[in-house]
C-alpha cells in the first residue's frame, strides 16, 4: 500500500481503527498489552485526526465513499473543517485519556476485566469518531449507539468501587436509547418526504419538498433525540450519576469527548442538513436552544454549587458548560457558531483536566473523593493540585487560560446578536462557577489531621499536565485553535 | 374515519410507540422498563417498514417485463440494522440488571433508589473497605 492510498483511506481509518482493535483487545491475555494496544487505536486515530486537519487546511472538502458505492446511494464520510477540527479536538483528549488509563483504570477494576474493558474503550472512541466524520444520518444511529453501549459498559465497572455505577449505566442505556430511537423516528419521517439518507443530499432535497408538518415533526423528533445524547438541560439527567460513579479514567474519557460528539451533531443537522429551511432552524435555536442552554447554565452551576461529591460536582459544572456550547450555536450566526465550536475544544481541555486531576486523588485515597476526603491534600500532592488549579482557572476563564478564550469569543457574538441580557446571565453565571470552584480550593488548602503522606505517580500526573499545560498554552496562544473553530464556523454558515 | 381505517397501521404504530415509551417511564421494575423499551424500539421497525411498503408492490427484483411495481427495500435493510441495535440495547440491559439484582438484591426502582440513597450517606462499612485497599 502506497503512502498516496494511505492518506486516501484516512477518513475511514480514523474510525476503522479503534473499531478493528477493539475486538483483538478483548481476546489478549495481559493487562499491559491490552493498554498498549488502546495506546495504538488511540495513537492512531490521533495521527489520522492530525493529517485529516492539515488535509482540510483553507477549507477544503472530501468525501471518502465507503466501499466504493458513490454517495447519495452510499454511505459517505464528510471530511470538511467541522468534522476534521471535531475529530482532531477528540482523538486528542481520547489519546490523553488512555494514556492516563493504564494505572488509573487498573486502580479501579479487576485486572481480568482490563482487556474488555479496553475494548469497550476503543469501541467508545471509535464510535464517536464516526459519529462526528459520518454524512449519512441513519449511519449515524448506528455510531451513536456503538458508543452509547461501549459507554454504559465502562461507567457499569464503577461497579468494583461503587454499585450505584451498575444504576448510573442502566438509566443511561434506557434514556440513551429512548434518545436515540427517537432520533430514529425523525429521521423515518424525513425519509418519507424526501427519499434521501445522505446528509448532504437531503440539505438540497428538504427545502424542495412541501413544507409540511412531516418536516417539522421529523425535524423535532431528531432534535429531541440529540438533545438526550448532548445532555443539554432538562434531559441531562442520565450525566452527572454516569460520570460521578464510571471509574476515574473512563469519567475524564467521556466528559471530555462524549456529549462533544453529539454536540457536534446538534450543528450539523440544524445548519447543514435544515440549513435550507431557516425558519424551522432558526426557530430552533432561538426558541429553544438558547433558553434550553441558560437554564441549564444557572441549574448545573447551582447543583455544583451544593454538591459534595466531586465528581458528581464536576458533573454538574460539565451540564453549566454544555450550556455555554448550545448558547453559542444558538445564536446561529457565524460568530456564535465559532464561540460554540471553540469551547467545544476548550472544555474538552478543560473539564478532561479536572477528571484526570480527580483520577489521579481517587487512586492516591484508594477511595471514592467526596469534598470531606480531599482535606489538606493541596499540601500532600503538590504537582497533582497545582494542574488541578490550571484547569479550575480555565473553568472559571482567568485571562492566560484557554476558558477565558471560550469566553471572550461567546461575548462577542452575544455583542454581535446584541443580547445585552444573556450577556449579563452569562457573566453572572461565570461568577457564579467561581464559588463551587473556591469551595475546592478552601477544602484543598484546609488543616488535615495528621493523614500520612501520599506518593505521586508520574503516570498519572504527567497525562494531566499535558492538559494542564495545554490550558495555559491554547490561553496565550489560542490561534491554532480559533481558526480551526472559525473555519468550522465559516465553513457551516456557509448554508445559513 | 376511513383515514383512520386506511392508516390503520400507523394507528398501531402510535398505539405501541405510545405504550411502550408509557411502560418505559411509569414502571417500577427494571425488566418491564426494557420490556417498555423494546415495544417502543419494535414501533418504530414497524414504522419504517409501513413507510417503504407499497400495497400490491413486490420484491425489487429486475425482470424482462418492463414496468415493476415494486416496495422500496431500503428501509427494511435499515431495520434490519435497528433490530440488531435493539437486541443489543436489550441483552445489555439485562445484563445490568442481573447485575444490579447481584448487587442490590433487588430489580424494583424504588428500593433499588433507596438503597442507593443510603450509599450516598458516609457509613462506616464503605471506610472499612477504603481501608482493606490500602
Amino acid at each position: 500500500m502506497t503512502l498516496a492510498q494511505i492518506i486516501a483511506n484516512l477518513p475511514a481509518l480514523v474510525v476503522a481503527i479503534p473499531l478493528l482493535l477493539a475486538p483483538v483487545a478483548a481476546l489478549l491475555p495481559y493487562a499491559g498489552l491490552t493498554w498498549a494496544l488502546a495506546v495504538a487505536g488511540t495513537g492512531g486515530a490521533l495521527f489520522c485526526a492530525v493529517m485529516l486537519m492539515g488535509a482540510t487546511a483553507g477549507g477544503k472538502s472530501f468525501s471518502y465513499a465507503l466501499g466504493s458505492w458513490p454517495p447519495p446511494w452510499g454511505i459517505e464520510f464528510v471530511v470538511d473543517p467541522v468534522s476534521a477540527f471535531t475529530v482532531l479536538v477528540m482523538a486528542a483528549l481520547a489519546f490523553v485519556a488512555t494514556l492516563f488509563a493504564r494505572t488509573a483504570l487498573l486502580a479501579e477494576i479487576a485486572e481480568a476485566d482490563a482487556g474488555k474493558a479496553y475494548s469497550a474503550w476503543l469501541l467508545a472512541c471509535g464510535g464517536l469518531s464516526g459519529l462526528v466524520m459520518t454524512g449519512d444520518a441513519f449511519n449515524l444511529f448506528v455510531f451513536l449507539e456503538i458508543s452509547a453501549l461501549s459507554s454504559v459498559i465502562l461507567i457499569a465497572l464503577g461497579a468494583g468501587k461503587d454499585r450505584r455505577a451498575l444504576i448510573a449505566g442502566y438509566n443511561y442505556l434506557v434514556i440513551g436509547a429512548v434518545g436515540a430511537t427517537f432520533y430514529v423516528i425523525g429521521v423515518g419521517f424525513i425519509y418519507a418526504v424526501t427519499g434521501s439518507l445522505n446528509m448532504a443530499d437531503l440539505a438540497e432535497r428538504i427545502p424542495q419538498v412541501p413544507q409540511t408538518t412531516v418536516v417539522m415533526v421529523g425535524f423535532g423528533f431528531m432534535m429531541a433525540g440529540l438533545l438526550v445524547k448532548a445532555a443539554i438541560f432538562p434531559v441531562h439527567v442520565w450525566l452527572p450519576a454516569a460520570y460521578a460513579f464510571a471509574p476515574s479514567a473512563v469519567s475524564a474519557l467521556l466528559a471530555a469527548i462524549a456529549t462533544k460528539a453529539s454536540l457536534y451533531v446538534i450543528a450539523r443537522v440544524m445548519f447543514g442538513m435544515f440549513a435550507g429551511v431557516p425558519d424551522l432552524a432558526g426557530f430552533a435555536a432561538e426558541f429553544i436552544l438558547v433558553p434550553l442552554a441558560l437554564a441549564g447554565i444557572f441549574l448545573g452551576t447551582i447543583l455544583a454549587i451544593y454538591e459534595n461529591d466531586i465528581k458528581k460536582l464536576l458533573a454538574f459544572s460539565s451540564v453549566a458548560q454544555i450550556g455555554y456550547i448550545a448558547l453559542g450555536f444558538g445564536l446561529a450566526s457565524t460568530a456564535g457558531l465559532a464561540a460554540g465550536f471553540i469551547h467545544i475544544g476548550n472544555h474538552a481541555l478543560i473539564k478532561g483536566g479536572l477528571f484526570l486531576a480527580v483520577g489521579c486523588y481517587a487512586v492516591a485515597l484508594g477511595s471514592r473523593v467526596n469534598l470531606g476526603g480531599m482535606a489538606g491534600l493541596g499540601r500532600r500532592m503538590p504537582i497533582t493540585t497545582t494542574a488541578f488549579l490550571v484547569c479550575g482557572l480555565s473553568l472559571i476563564g482567568l485571562p492566560l487560560t484557554a476558558g477565558f478564550i471560550s469566553k471572550l469569543y461567546l461575548v462577542r457574538a452575544l455583542l454581535e446578536a446584541d443580547m445585552i441580557a444573556v450577556l449579563l446571565l452569562v457573566m453572572a453565571s461565570s461568577a457564579l462557577s467561581v464559588v463551587y470552584l473556591w469551595k475546592i480550593v478552601e477544602v484543598l488548602w484546609q488543616k488535615a489531621e495528621g493523614e500520612a503522606a501520599v506518593t505521586e505517580q508520574p503516570a498519572l500526573y504527567m497525562p494531566l499536565w499535558i492538559v494542564a499545560i495545554a490550558n495555559i498554552w491554547f490561553g496565550i496562544a489560542p490561534a491554532p485553535l480559533v481558526d480551526g473553530a472559525q473555519r468550522a464556523a465559516m465553513y457551516l454558515a456557509g448554508g445559513l | 374515519m376511513t383515514v383512520l381505517v386506511e392508516n390503520w397501521n400507523y394507528l398501531v404504530v402510535i398505539c405501541l410507540m405510545m405504550g411502550g415509551l408509557f411502560i418505559v417511564i411509569s414502571q417500577n421494575n427494571l425488566v418491564k422498563k426494557l420490556v417498555g423499551l423494546a415495544i417502543f424500539q419494535t414501533s418504530v421497525f414497524l414504522f419504517y417498514i409501513s413507510v417503504g411498503k407499497i400495497a400490491g408492490g413486490t420484491a425489487p427484483i429486475l425482470k424482462e417485463t418492463g414496468d415493476l411495481l415494486y416496495s422500496n427495500p431500503l428501509p427494511h435493510v435499515l431495520i434490519l440494522t435497528a433490530i440488531v441495535v435493539g437486541v443489543a440495547t436489550t441483552a445489555l440491559g439485562l445484563a445490568l440488571v442481573l447485575r444490579i439484582n447481584a448487587a442490590f438484591g433487588s430489580i424494583e426502582d424504588d428500593e433499588v433508589l433507596a438503597m442507593k440513597a443510603e450509599d450516598g450517606e458516609p457509613r462506616g462499612r464503605r471506610d472499612d473497605d477504603a481501608e482493606d485497599r490500602t
